[in-house]
């Protein structure tokens, strides 16, 4: 199976986040970045189907040139090779534009399977996989907990567990080429080996330019922390401290003990 | 026009449908409500009762059971003939699974997770969540309509909806294109995994545990406090996946829904997966080394600091 796995670089989730000077994103000069967690189990997913059904496994990032740092780690972990659609505007690309600038890269090598996390730790739209999916013309499922492939027959087709709200689950079938986005905790993942770094040296990285892309139509006017909705009482001190008042408003303002 | 997608399964509606039509009631413009699937009387004539212009039902027996390709051809059909200038929806599951590729194909924008809209010259600005919460962006759309947008659940009240006062709001069958052979998902029936081992739902008081505690060994710390103050110890979700807990004590949109009386959350950041899931606790208490933790946003009580210097202390406080 011919597998493409498409990933993205987002700031780690212990940064301290500051908003830029422009107002509109934040300000990330000098931040760490990581693998977005629901495309790391994406790839984890990917590299099982291979060992099981064989075949190849292709990560595929629309981002600036740190998003690098990320697919390097994606082929220390076992994917085969890369692509990398390059532009610092990718960075706070809209949906679409990504989706866009995805399909044009990937479009040509006719996957069996394309896999994506459900959504972004950062701008967390939940869109760019299911986008994804109708520009390249294939059926799609979401937010899945378990793959399993036939390819015994024809092009071969998938059964998938989708999880639905509050505890459901449900079985989707469909046929392949198809498209799917990866719930956290679908498997355990494994971590790049020393010998899987060294190798990740020699792997093909394809850089490309993305297609010139329209005009944006959903513009960020600006960023902001958002405002308290309760009035929180913080309670300072040392830890000891702190402990001792909150047991006793526990106990008296509240009677939640 | 705001058409409202109403989603349902097993002949009910999801509440959230009541929060995207209260949303839809709130901006303003004319709303109509739109139903797809097969045998829709009794779900139309339920939302009849809200105060909007018309109930549209598209039925088609291949829209029986829910199907991303079916919903995405329906709906399709329905804009070009009803011409609407918004598509509000509920931000479920099942929206995030169609509407996406419902925008791809009709080429329009779509917002997602919107948690307030404010009137802008001939549209509207949506506030919507960045970064697991911690931050909000203001963010406006351009082009044609319609422009899609989808509510997080619980952003609007669904009793805020308001109902017709005397009478009932018509409803018209709309003949929609559906092509059953073009769709390419086939879905079977939905299941829970195994019977709920704990029921959280009636806990009066959860310890809940995040990323901060590391690691399984640390899970020993929360389940001390839980002892000391007669509480359940639950989860979000990476400690579920991480296998440090079962599935079945997580907290959140693809868990449980709680309210307690007391809810604790140690080393919990607060991304809104897991708010959507115990945000109506009567009281709750935030203990996070970090002060920007959108925990604290929905706490009564915040402490910033270790929970490993915290936790220890509140247990010895207890237990004096």
């Amino acid at each position: 199976m011919k597998i493409s796995v498409c990933i993205k670089q987002v700031v780690t989730r212990e940064w301290q986040l500051r908003v830029a000077d422009n107002g509109t994103w934040i300000r990330d000069s000098d931040a760490s970045f990581e693998l977005n967690e629901p495309d790391a189990y994406a790839l984890e997913e990917a590299l099982r189907l291979k060992e099981k059904h064989g075949g190849e496994v292709v990560v595929c990032s629309a981002g600036p040139a740190r998003a690098a740092q990320v697919i390097r780690e994606a082929l220390a972990r076992g994917a085969d090779r890369a692509i990398h659609v390059e532009a610092d505007a990718l960075a706070t690309a809209e949906a679409f534009t990504v989706a866009d600038a995805l399909a044009a890269a990937i479009r040509e090598e006719r996957f069996d399977l394309v896999l994506t996390g459900l959504q972004s730790d950062d701008q967390g739209f939940g869109q760019v996989g299911v986008v994804l999916a109708e520009r390249l013309g294939m059926p799609h499922a979401t937010i899945i907990m378990e793959v399993q492939a036939d390819t015994s027959s024809g092009s071969g087709a998938l059964r998938v567990k989708r999880e639905l709200e509050g505890g459901w689950f449900q079985w989707v079938t469909l046929p392949l080429p198809a498209l799917l986005t990866i719930q956290s905790g679908i498997n355990q993942l494994r971590y790049a080996t020393l010998k899987g770094i060294m190798a990740a040296q020699k792997k093909e990285i394809k850089k490309v330019a993305p297609a010139s892309v329209g005009a944006a139509s959903v513009q960020i006017r600006k960023v902001y922390f958002p405002e308290r909705a309760k009035k929180t009482q913080m309670i300072p001190g040392s830890p000891a401290e702190a402990a001792k008042t909150l047991v006793t408003k526990l106990k008296d303002e509240v009677r939640a003990l | 026009m705001i058409l409202v997608i109403a989603e349902h399964r097993d002949g009910k509606l999801n509440r959230a449908t009541w929060e995207a039509i209260a949303a839809a009631q709130q901006a303003g413009a004319p709303v109509r409500v739109a139903l797809v699937g097969a045998a829709l009387t009794t779900l139309a004539t339920e939302l009849a009762a809200a105060d909007v212009a018309e109930v549209l039902t598209v039925e088609h027996e291949a829209l029986g059971a829910y199907t991303a390709d079916g919903y995405v051809m329906a709906l399709a059909s329905l804009v070009e003939s009803e011409k609407p200038g918004y598509l509000f929806f509920p931000h479920t599951y099942q929206t995030r699974d169609f509407a996406p590729a419902l925008g791809a194909r009709l080429n329009r924008p779509v917002v997602t997770d919107v948690t307030a809209l404010k009137k802008d010259g001939d549209g509207f600005v949506y506030t919507r969540p960045v970064f697991q919460g911690k931050l909000n962006a203001d963010v406006s759309v351009s082009g044609p309509a319609p422009h899609l947008v989808t509510f997080q659940i619980g952003a609007f009240r669904a009793d805020a909806a308001a109902r017709k006062s005397g009478g009932a709001a018509s409803v018209r069958a709309v003949a929609a294109t559906v092509d059953a052979s073009a769709i390419r998902q086939k879905a079977e029936a939905p299941f829970k995994e195994a019977k709920q081992a704990v029921d959280l739902s009636q806990a009066e008081r959860i310890i809940a545990v995040g990323r901060g505690i590391k690691s399984q060994e640390n899970l020993a710390l929360a389940q001390q406090l839980a002892q000391a103050i007669g509480a359940e110890v639950a989860a979000s979700r990476p400690i579920c996946d991480s296998g440090w807990l079962p599935m079945d004590r997580q907290i959140g949109s693809s868990g449980q829904t709680v309210a307690p009386k007391l809810y604790v959350a140690l080393g919990i950041s607060g991304a809104i997966q897991h708010l959507v899931g115990m945000k109506g606790s009567r009281t709750i208490v935030a203990i996070n080394k970090d002060p920007e933790a959108p925990i604290f946003e929905i706490a009564d009580y915040g402490i910033v600091g270790d929970l490993f210097e915290v936790v220890p202390a509140m247990i010895a406080e207890l237990n004096k």
